[in-house]
This record gives structure tokens, C-alpha cells and sequence, in this order.
């Protein structure tokens, strides 16, 4: 086998740290002044992207693509970031990237983006994304994607995959009660939707940075345009949660009595 | 008229899940409020005494995808036995457990049958003779109620949103729907189950108490120095006692996978917020965690919240909790454990 084709899709969403606020647009609702936010590359994605870099790395032959789904000016500005950690292939995609969006259609843009690339082989494909972003939070488009390209051994909440002498892979996905279930797929074509994954941030990689970027704004500017909407969802309403508790703070309580007063709390039905 | 389709798995002994029954609480709800009618579809390796628990849920037909091809949480014959269900049943919308095993199958059962999905709702309800449900965005940050018009319409109850119904009455007969199984869809083998590396289960989604340890930890103390194994103790100590859930900020569980010397029986599995779960506890106690947003989120769910925090600043301070306890956590929770041991 000449290495997997590793194929990780993943999209933009707001930095967490910012302050989100619902506003009605033109298609349905979206964030309020969306296109100022300071965004990052959809954290669980990002975890798919490291993996997958981390497998082609010990497996030769193999290549990495990055199929992101965004505005092209937001994605220059986190593929600026991203693209010194680990290399890959960008392939962009120019659409909305909200999550009051309908993820069918992202699906359908994404298995179109999929399909374009020269010269993918069905029997190395592993398709990689987040198995839920941070904005929708569903877990639903990697599926219906895996739906579009016929793929249909597909694994959601992934920590982990292990190439196995026999060619299969073995795979671990969350489940309740914080357990693994171990599985074993006998080849690609295969899906997984990742969780955090077990490795860390790599760090940032000059090298890596220079030989991305040569072909990250090529990319960028070829990007295809994607039409998406909120497809047949109608809104009734977006609304913020509650407004802030009413906080105790308790200082110079001797801890004594910070204990005690702990326990009963927890011991109170 | 719409046809509501209460779908689910069934365990391992053939009865339903816990969130199963609140899923048939709530479809059986909304086709009450819809005047709709329901059929139940449930499908593992055995099914018969799922029977039992569909007793009185006023399905007018309940039917079944039974056998050894059925026992394992796989794509290829999950989502071949929903999509057949949900052709018998006629069914205009699904109401299924947010479970993993039904999690990992609706979105391309929905594909498949030229429907479409929604996961996490968080309610069911009927708006105007139509159904409509709610669910959060951006990681519990907004909350919207949204209908489609697209059918059929394949819906994920999470967890602890509906009071489980209560069978009462005689079980229906189960009307076996054929599915037919081919190789390809046997690619996958379920080999077993692996617990996380941890001395004991510190995850308990039916706890009544959250219990978050943050990266304060494992940081240096008064006298200079961390003391993660104290931290260990008094951490284990306390889950023994209070038979808590454990949690994390990501943080604590990211220095755990750099291999820095840390508590090790966290993992990735135990954080809590925006790359991480959003449990559902009545109480949560937040020791060594500042409260920034992106772990704040995590929280949502969580009805009473408590914090330990040497700095009276922290975000728990702001808003966050209802009580901040401006303390050491390691002779608050000392003492806690002492007082626990007692009763």
C-alpha cells in the first residue's frame, strides 16, 4: 500500500473567548458582527488535522488535506496560525461557516470539494473531521458527507487509531460512563469524526510554516464558492441564557466552617 | 398527520436504555400534543424484553430488527436497522435517545432517507399544530427553539431532558422487520470494551455532585513546591466519600497527555466545557479552577455551583457560581473528606 489518503475536514469557529450575541441576518440568525470575531480553526478539527498528520508521518506514501468550509478572508487568517504545526494540502471552500447553518448542505459542499481532489483512491481514503464542532455541535455532517462518498464504516468520538500489520485499524470511540469501545475496520475507506485524540498541540514549525504557505494562498484564491443556508430550518427564536448568578463570595470563613458548611450542601437532596 | 417513530437500541439484555424511556416519554408526549400517531422501532441482538417496556405507551404498532448481526454499536447495521424501521413505520418524524450508539448513525440514516436531523434537542415541543424542539448552539453559549419542514425528520433527545416513561399494562407484540446483512457492512468487528486509565470510574453521569478539579492542583503551593500526590489523595478521597462525578479543565487533562507529573488518573474523558462534555448534575463543586468561559460552558447543565479559589477574582466570582469559597482547596478538601469519613 503507498500510504493513506487522509482527507480532514474542518471549518472556522469564533475564538472562545469571545463574547457571542444572537442577531437576526438576512438568512436566519447569526452572531452579532460575525465577521469581526477573531476566529480559530473548530478545536475538535484541529485535533482531526494533528492526528492525521501524526499517521501519514509514521506511515510513508501517505498525504494530508485540509477541506475547510469558510469565509476566504477568515480562513487566510487561521490558516496563517495552523499552517505552522503540521503539513497538509488546504483546500478551501468559500461559503458561511455559522452554526445556525443547514449542515446538509455543508455536507453536500464538502463531498463536492472531497470528489475534485486529483487522484484520491478509495482503498487508502480515511476521512477525518471533529465528530462535533463548536459552533452546530451536531455531529452530523461528517455522517451525511460519509453518506455522499459511500463510505460506510464510519466512527465518531475517536481518541484513537492503530495500523494494524493486516492492514485494518483499529479504532477506539468515546462512549458512556467514559469508557472505549474498541473496534476493528479491515480497510479503508473509513470515517472518523475525532474527540480530543491523545497528543498535544504540536508546537509551531517554521519549516513546516514555508512549505505550507506556498501553497495555502494559491489554494485560498482558487477557492470554490459554496452556497449554504439554513435550508428548510425555521427559527422561532435564539435566545441568550440567564443573566449572571447572584455570587457569595466568602472570605476569611475559617476553613472549619467552609467544610462543614460544603458537606451539609452536598449532603441536602 | 404526522407518523412519530420512537426509535432506540436495546442493551445488552434486550431491555431499552435509561434514555430510551425519556425519549419514549417525550414522543409519546408530542404525539398526544400533535394528535399523531406512534409506533415504537427497536432493534439490538435481543429485543423481546424491550416488549414489556413499551406497554401502555399507546403505540399503534411496535416494531423490531432482532439478531446477532444487531448486537454491536456499528455503523453499516445500525444505520441499515433504522433506516428500515423508519421505511416500515412510515414515519414522518424520529425520536431517538442521544445516545453514542444512536448518535453515530442518524445524521446518514436521516441522508439515506431524504430527511433530515437534529441532535441534542433539548425538548419537544408542538408550536402551532407542527413540532418544534430546542437545542443550544455554540457549545451551550444561545439557545434556540427551530422547526423543518423537511420529512422525514430524525430528532436526538439528550439525556435527562424528559421523565422516562413508565410501562403499565400488557406488552405489544413485536412485528419483525427483515433486514438483510451483507459482508460489507460486517467490516467493522467490535472488539470489547477499555475503561480509562484510572485507578477507579471517576465518571458518573447519574451523580448527584460534579465534582471539577482544575490545574491549581498540580501548581506550586505555599511552600514552594506541588504536591500531586496530596492532590491524588484528597481528590480520590473525596470521590470515595461523596460518590462523585470527576471532571476536569482542559488545562489540567492537556499537562496530563504533555506527560508533565500530574494526576493520573485524569484524562481527556473527564474535561468539561468547550472541547469537552456538558454533564447534566444537580450540584457542582469547582476546586482549583479559575471559571474562564470556554469551561464555564461545560457547566450549563449544572444547577447549583460552588467554587474553592484562593483568588477572589476568579470567573466563578463573576456570575458563575452561586457560592465562591476563597480558600485553600487543600485543607478545605482535607477537611471535607475528615467530615465525610465521620458520617
Amino acid at each position: 500500500m503507498g500510504g493513506y489518503q487522509i482527507v480532514v475536514c474542518g471549518s472556522i469557529v469564533p475564538d472562545p473567548l469571545q463574547t457571542l450575541e444572537p442577531v437576526t441576518g438576512p438568512v436566519g440568525p447569526a452572531l452579532k458582527n460575525e465577521l469581526m470575531l477573531p476566529a480559530v480553526l473548530d478545536p475538535w478539527a484541529g485535533h482531526a488535522l494533528f492526528e492525521a498528520a501524526h499517521l501519514a508521518s509514521k506511515t510513508p506514501g501517505s498525504k494530508v488535506w485540509l477541506v475547510s468550509l469558510g469565509p476566504k478572508a477568515k480562513l487566510q487568517q487561521v490558516m496563517m496560525a495552523v499552517g505552522q504545526k503540521v503539513p497538509f494540502e488546504l483546500v478551501a471552500v468559500d461559503g458561511p461557516a455559522g452554526g445556525f447553518l443547514d449542515g446538509h448542505e455543508t455536507a453536500a459542499a464538502l463531498a463536492d470539494a472531497v470528489k475534485a481532489i486529483p487522484g484520491i483512491d478509495r482503498a487508502r481514503l480515511l476521512v477525518f473531521g471533529g465528530w462535533e464542532s463548536a459552533s452546530r455541535g451536531a455531529g452530523a455532517t461528517l455522517q451525511m458527507l460519509g453518506e455522499r462518498l459511500e463510505i460506510r464504516d464510519q466512527f465518531q468520538g475517536v481518541d484513537q487509531i492503530s495500523p494494524q500489520p493486516d492492514g485494518s485499524l483499529e479504532i477506539m470511540e468515546r462512549v458512556e460512563g467514559g469508557q472505549h469501545q474498541v473496534s476493528l475496520v479491515a480497510s479503508p475507506p473509513a470515517l472518523l469524526g475525532w474527540a480530543t485524540g491523545s497528543l498535544p498541540e504540536p508546537r509551531n514549525n517554521p519549516q513546516v510554516g514555508m512549505a505550507n504557505m506556498k501553497a495555502i494562498m494559491p489554494a485560498l484564491q482558487k477557492a470554490k464558492p459554496a452556497k449554504i443556508g439554513v435550508g428548510d430550518i425555521q427559527y422561532l427564536a435564539v435566545t441568550l441564557p440567564k443573566a449572571q448568578r447572584e455570587t457569595r463570595v466568602v472570605k476569611n470563613m475559617p476553613t472549619d466552617e467552609i467544610a462543614r458548611e460544603i458537606v451539609e450542601w452536598i449532603s441536602k437532596d | 398527520m404526522d407518523t412519530i417513530l420512537f426509535l432506540s437500541h436495546t442493551e445488552q439484555d434486550g431491555t431499552l436504555p435509561k434514555a430510551g424511556l425519556e425519549a419514549l416519554g417525550a414522543a409519546r408526549a408530542l404525539a398526544q400534543a400533535l394528535q399523531a400517531t406512534l409506533v415504537a422501532g427497536v432493534f439490538g441482538k435481543a429485543t423481546q424484553p424491550a416488549a414489556s417496556q413499551l406497554a401502555g405507551s399507546g403505540a399503534a404498532r411496535a416494531l423490531a430488527v432482532t439478531g446477532a448481526d444487531f448486537a454491536d454499536a456499528r455503523y453499516g447495521t445500525d444505520a441499515a436497522a433504522a433506516e428500515a424501521l423508519a421505511k416500515a413505520a412510515g414515519a414522518t418524524l424520529v425520536v431517538a435517545p442521544h445516545t453514542s450508539r444512536l448518535a453515530r448513525v442518524a445524521a446518514g440514516v436521516a441522508y439515506r432517507l431524504g430527511g433530515r436531523v437534529d441532535t441534542h434537542a433539548t425538548a419537544l415541543l408542538a408550536k402551532d399544530g407542527s413540532p418544534a424542539l430546542t437545542r443550544w448552539f455554540y457549545r451551550q453559549r444561545m439557545e434556540a427553539t427551530l422547526k423543518r419542514t423537511q420529512r422525514p425528520w430524525l430528532i436526538l433527545l439528550d439525556a435527562g431532558c424528559h421523565p422516562a416513561f413508565r410501562p403499565e399494562g400488557g406488552a405489544p407484540s413485536l412485528e419483525e422487520v427483515p433486514v438483510a446483512v451483507a459482508d460489507a457492512q460486517r467490516r467493522t468487528q467490535v472488539k470489547g470494551f477499555k475503561a480509562p486509565k484510572s485507578d477507579a470510574q471517576t465518571i458518573r453521569p447519574d451523580a448527584k455532585l460534579l465534582f471539577v478539579a482544575g490545574a491549581g492542583w498540580t501548581k506550586k503551593q505555599a511552600d514552594g513546591k506541588p504536591h500531586a500526590e496530596d492532590a491524588e489523595k484528597l481528590i480520590l478521597g473525596f470521590l470515595a466519600a461523596s460518590k462523585a462525578s470527576l471532571g476536569s479543565s482542559k488545562s489540567l487533562v492537556d499537562l496530563s497527555g504533555e506527560g508533565n507529573a500530574v494526576l493520573t488518573f485524569m484524562s481527556h474523558l473527564n474535561q468539561i466545557g468547550q472541547t469537552g462534555a456538558t454533564p447534566r448534575h444537580p450540584k457542582g463543586l469547582a476546586t482549583c479552577c479559575h471559571g474562564e468561559e470556554p469551561h464555564v460552558v461545560g457547566w450549563r447543565f449544572v444547577n447549583e455551583r460552588r467554587a474553592v479559589n484562593l483568588d477572589p477574582n476568579c470567573g466563578w466570582a463573576r456570575g458563575k457560581a452561586d457560592v465562591v469559597y476563597v480558600a485553600d482547596a487543600f485543607e478545605v478538601m482535607a477537611k471535607v473528606n475528615a467530615l465525610l469519613a465521620k458520617k
